[in-house]
């Protein structure tokens, strides 16, 4: 089963979509020192009041439920859990409240509880978000916790997620050189230039977010998605990779369900959590198959 | 039954060298391992990986170094080996194609790092561990090498011969956490054991949800001892309401340590009065501690990290995962303001007792990476020698258990039977009960085993019956209260600062812990994704776990490295170059001690008085 069952009736919850992203006058890594200036001011004022606001305060949490081996549960449904607030705490924190003290048999995966294992991706009000780098006091209450749509579920939050680990591997997602240099101990030169126009790229935790949130990847099984395409866009923008490499992957980039199925809506830049910019990086490459394609012309 | 030449139980970044190693000399090797490689906590390294590579530098400098570092609790042996072969396996992450932090020559980049004589830490910005996991998983899809992923290995396939050193391991069995699908894994030539840590014994950890020392545990139970284990390490730089790691890196370029009264203590107090912030971990942990007891922390709970003059180029460039982190999870600006941080657990320096090419002395067991002790860190590992050491001893164990013949090793493993055995005082153990049946048992090794194939497939039954037995309980005690009290009582009593009546305190709520856990049940019945079933295993694991620790810092009645006694406050080296051992000896553990190695191949140590 998956998540676009009748049951969402989340459609009327979901927040007002962000505008897209201002045209690329700044850098990446400007607009986001940008956000975090303003983030932190708002964070001032709130700070003031939230000391005494949440006194004793609790939030309810409904939870997606299904599990197809248990009575009751075969269909999905919400569960209700109501959770006592306390500043700083995460939607992981107040699912782990809610098994722990609740109901055992509450599941959902999660790890590292610092945003870099990719775990704990759900649909958290209408939106997808990581568990654990979510604040409570962020949303608006009750708080509404789903699977990832567009992936079946397997129980509770967890969904399969094979199809989009096929999807990163088709990439061929790995560093394959042309030539190394000589030495056993001799390293490659890499231009701290070239680092930094990989470096957001790399930073992908595999959590499915992008791929989830993508209207294409819904409609059309086979595209290869934000974060297949990201990877392949981490290794063809790698000088280390030689020049016969670079066109291999512009082949598997260019295929029928890769880069020019994006129509850049952006919504696979807005949830991610890393901030990578995916539908910049999406169209960057469509601008080298380009260029790649008149040089044969 | 699935059968492989070499199986590795975690996907990390030990797990994914030695298979990768294993596969490059031949084998058919397998992956098995509870979460997919990617989300392994080898991903949550900030701060770099040591490896001399510079003129100026060299690996006997590195080496002496890390035996400083260990206060002289580290095996030369396996110190030696580690710091000659970092460079080569740096270098081998670079060839795959690692982004690492670049100098304007396009060289990878070092910066300095605590208890280093030479900035010799190389790095990708201040996310290195993601950098080096993924590098590695990229490597493994490459090479087509099979991965069981979200496979949970609750038990090994172990002969029961009555003296470990004569048993041999056969395999895993492991459940597919999916579909619930038991089944066991035989493995031709070799099992190596990369689970990772075990912070999960304590409340304030910097360490995943995931690390509760399966590996440890598994390796204990079949017979084989463990090293050390009282020696874990607090890293002093972990936020202090979700314990999210601050890295050292924040130290190396340059970050300040104060406290309430402004004061920048680990000069002003004399903690480390050439060194300062760029201490070993233990010596800024006890520090922090210390000005916070002398009512100089900040809320009494901390005190500050501040790298707002190193300027926010510097700060974006090397470090710009620390703003993330500080202001997802703390709601701190680290551009215009300080962080606040505290000690938290963070790495255990012990565990399962290996040789230098990750041998237990269970045939065809191996263990490589934290879930081992080689022993490489001794009582304080340096910050950057956590990841070096994946790569260099998860690719030695990967080639040995595919077949390469690499001598004698020089380490001695095994139960000892001229050791004396140390009497506590204190019960620990299975206790006494006639209820103790196989769920609590944890599976001791199998009776009448023949063929390997029997040995395995005896296994499997076993761990069948383990889990009717959780699942068929209706009601009874749930296992995250257990935990719960077990994490508590840990980070109460057997923390940075260690007192024997605390300590024994510590193993009375074990015992409590360990009667309440055989009556443990699951409430989740479901044979798919069952979490609650695989985290009631896992707890037993950490019990396990947190009584050897606690065990052996009861014993160890001196202050070496990340151990401070109350009782006992200097380095006794005439009495404690030893390490300390336990083994399981059917569910009535015995401590014992072996001798450090101060010999190695090619340099000996003398011990000298720590200061930084």
């Amino acid at each position: 089963m998956s998540t676009q069952t009748p049951e969402s009736e989340t459609e009327t919850e979901t927040e007002p979509e962000a505008e897209a992203e201002p045209p690329a006058t700044k850098s990446h890594q400007q607009r986001r020192m940008d956000d975090k200036r303003a983030r932190a001011e708002a964070r001032d004022e709130a700070a003031a009041q939230a000391a005494t606001e949440f006194e004793g305060e609790t939030v309810e949490l409904k939870v997606f439920r299904y599990d197809p081996e248990v009575e009751g549960k075969e269909e999905p449904r919400f569960d209700s859990f109501t959770v006592p607030f306390e500043k700083g705490m995460t939607v992981l924190d107040a699912l782990i409240f809610a098994r722990d003290e609740y109901d055992s048999s509450l599941t959902f995966r999660h790890s590292c509880r610092q945003a870099v294992c990719g775990s704990d991706a759900f649909f958290v009000n209408g939106r997808q978000r990581l568990g654990c780098q979510t604040q409570m006091g962020d949303l608006e209450w009750p708080v509404r916790v789903e699977p990832l749509p567009h992936q079946d579920v397997v129980k509770d939050l967890v969904v399969e997620m094979d199809h989009f680990y096929d999807q990163m591997e088709s990439v061929q997602p790995f560093f394959d050189p042309d030539e190394l240099p000589d030495g056993e101990l001799e390293e490659q030169r890499q231009d701290r230039e070239n680092r930094e126009n990989i470096k957001l790229s790399t930073r992908c935790i595999w959590c499915g977010a992008c791929m989830s949130s993508c209207n294409i990847a819904a409609g059309d099984n086979q595209y290869l998605g934000p974060a297949a395409i990201n990877a392949a866009y981490r290794f063809y923008m790698d000088e280390r990779e030689g020049e016969q490499k670079r066109q291999e992957r512009l082949e598997i980039i260019e295929q029928e369900h890769g880069v020019w199925r994006c129509q850049t809506q952006f919504s696979c830049t807005e949830v991610c959590p890393k901030d990578i910019p995916l539908t910049e990086h999406i169209q960057e490459l469509k601008r080298e198959a380009v260029k790649e394609n008149l040089k044969f012309w | 039954m699935y059968e492989h030449d070499v199986i590795v139980v975690g996907g990390g970044g030990a797990g994914l060298r030695a298979a990768i190693a294993a596969q490059e000399q031949g084998a058919d090797v397998a992956i098995v391992t509870k979460l997919h490689p990617v989300r392994s906590h080898t991903g949550a390294a900030e701060g770099g990986i040591n490896a001399a590579l510079r003129d100026g530098d060299s690996w006997e400098d590195h080496a002496y170094d890390t035996m400083k570092g260990s206060d002289y609790l580290g095996d030369a042996p396996a110190i030696d080996t580690f710091a000659k072969t970092a460079p080569e396996e740096v270098i081998q992450l670079e060839h795959w194609g690692m982004p690492f932090s670049r100098e304007d020559d396009g060289r990878v980049s070092q910066r300095p790092f605590g208890g280093l004589s030479f900035p010799r830490t190389t790095y990708a910005g201040a996310e290195t561990g993601h950098h080096m996991l993924h590098t590695l998983y990229q490597q493994v899809v490459k090479r087509g090498i099979e991965v069981y992923d979200e496979w949970y290995v609750s038990n090994l396939a172990v002969s029961d011969e009555p003296d470990p050193n004569d048993r041999e391991c056969h395999g895993v069995v492991a459940w597919d956490v999916q579909s619930g699908e038991i089944a066991g894994f035989k493995a031709r030539d070799g099992v190596i054991l990369a689970t990772g840590g075990l912070g999960q014994a304590y409340d304030h950890t910097t360490n995943a949800v995931a690390n509760t020392g399966d590996g440890v545990a598994m390796a204990y139970r079949a017979g084989v001892p463990i090293e050390d284990m009282e020696m874990i390490q607090f890293h002093p730089t972990t936020l202090p309401s979700t314990g999210v790691l601050i890295s050292e890196g924040v130290r190396g370029e340059g970050g300040i340590l104060y406290n309430s009264e402004g004061e920048r203590f680990m000069f002003e107090y004399g903690y480390a009065t050439n060194d300062g912030e760029l201490a070993s971990r233990d010596v800024v942990s006890r520090a922090e501690l210390t000005e916070i007891n002398s009512g100089r922390g900040i809320d009494d709970e901390y005190v500050y990290l501040d790298m707002r003059h190193l300027g926010e180029e510097r700060i974006t460039d090397r470090l710009e995962n620390i703003l993330h982190l500080a202001e997802d999870f703390e709601g701190v600006d680290g551009l215009e303001e300080p962080m606040p941080v505290k000690p938290g657990q963070h790495y255990a320096m012990g565990g399962v007792e290996t040789n230098e090419f990750g041998e237990t002395c269970v045939d065809g067991l191996y263990a490589a990476g934290e879930c081992a002790c080689v022993s490489l860190h001794g009582a304080n590992r340096l910050g950057g020698n956590a990841l070096p050491e994946l790569i260099v001893f998860g690719a030695l164990a990967g080639r040995h258990a595919a077949g390469e013949d690499m001598g004698e090793p020089l380490i001695e493993t095994g139960p000892s039977d001229e050791a004396d055995r140390e009497e506590l005082g204190v019960p620990t153990g299975l206790p006494d009960s006639d209820s103790a049946e196989s769920a609590a048992d944890g599976g001791e090794p199998v009776v009448d085993a023949r063929s390997p194939d029997d040995v395995v497939a005896d296994a499997e039954v076993r761990e069948e019956e383990r889990i009717e037995t959780l699942l068929e309980r209706e009601d009874g005690v749930n296992h995250a209260d257990v935990r719960a009290n077990l994490q508590q009582s840990m980070t109460d009593n057997v923390n940075v600062f260690r007192q024997e009546e605390n300590l024994e305190d510590a193993l009375e709520d074990i015992q409590e812990a360990r009667e309440r856990y055989q009556d443990v049940y699951v409430a989740d019945k479901s044979r798919t994704f069952n979490t609650d079933l695989q985290h009631t295993i896992e707890t037993r694991n950490l019990l396990d776990v947190a009584e050897a620790i606690t065990m052996g810092a009861l014993a160890r009645d001196e202050f070496r490295g990340a151990h401070w006694r109350k009782e006992h406050q200097e380095r006794k080296d005439d009495e404690w170059l030893k390490h300390t051992m336990v083994t399981w000896n059917d569910g009535d553990p015995e401590l014992w001690y072996r001798p450090v190695l101060l010999e190695g191949h090619d340099q000996t140590y003398e011990p000298k008085n720590r200061s930084y």
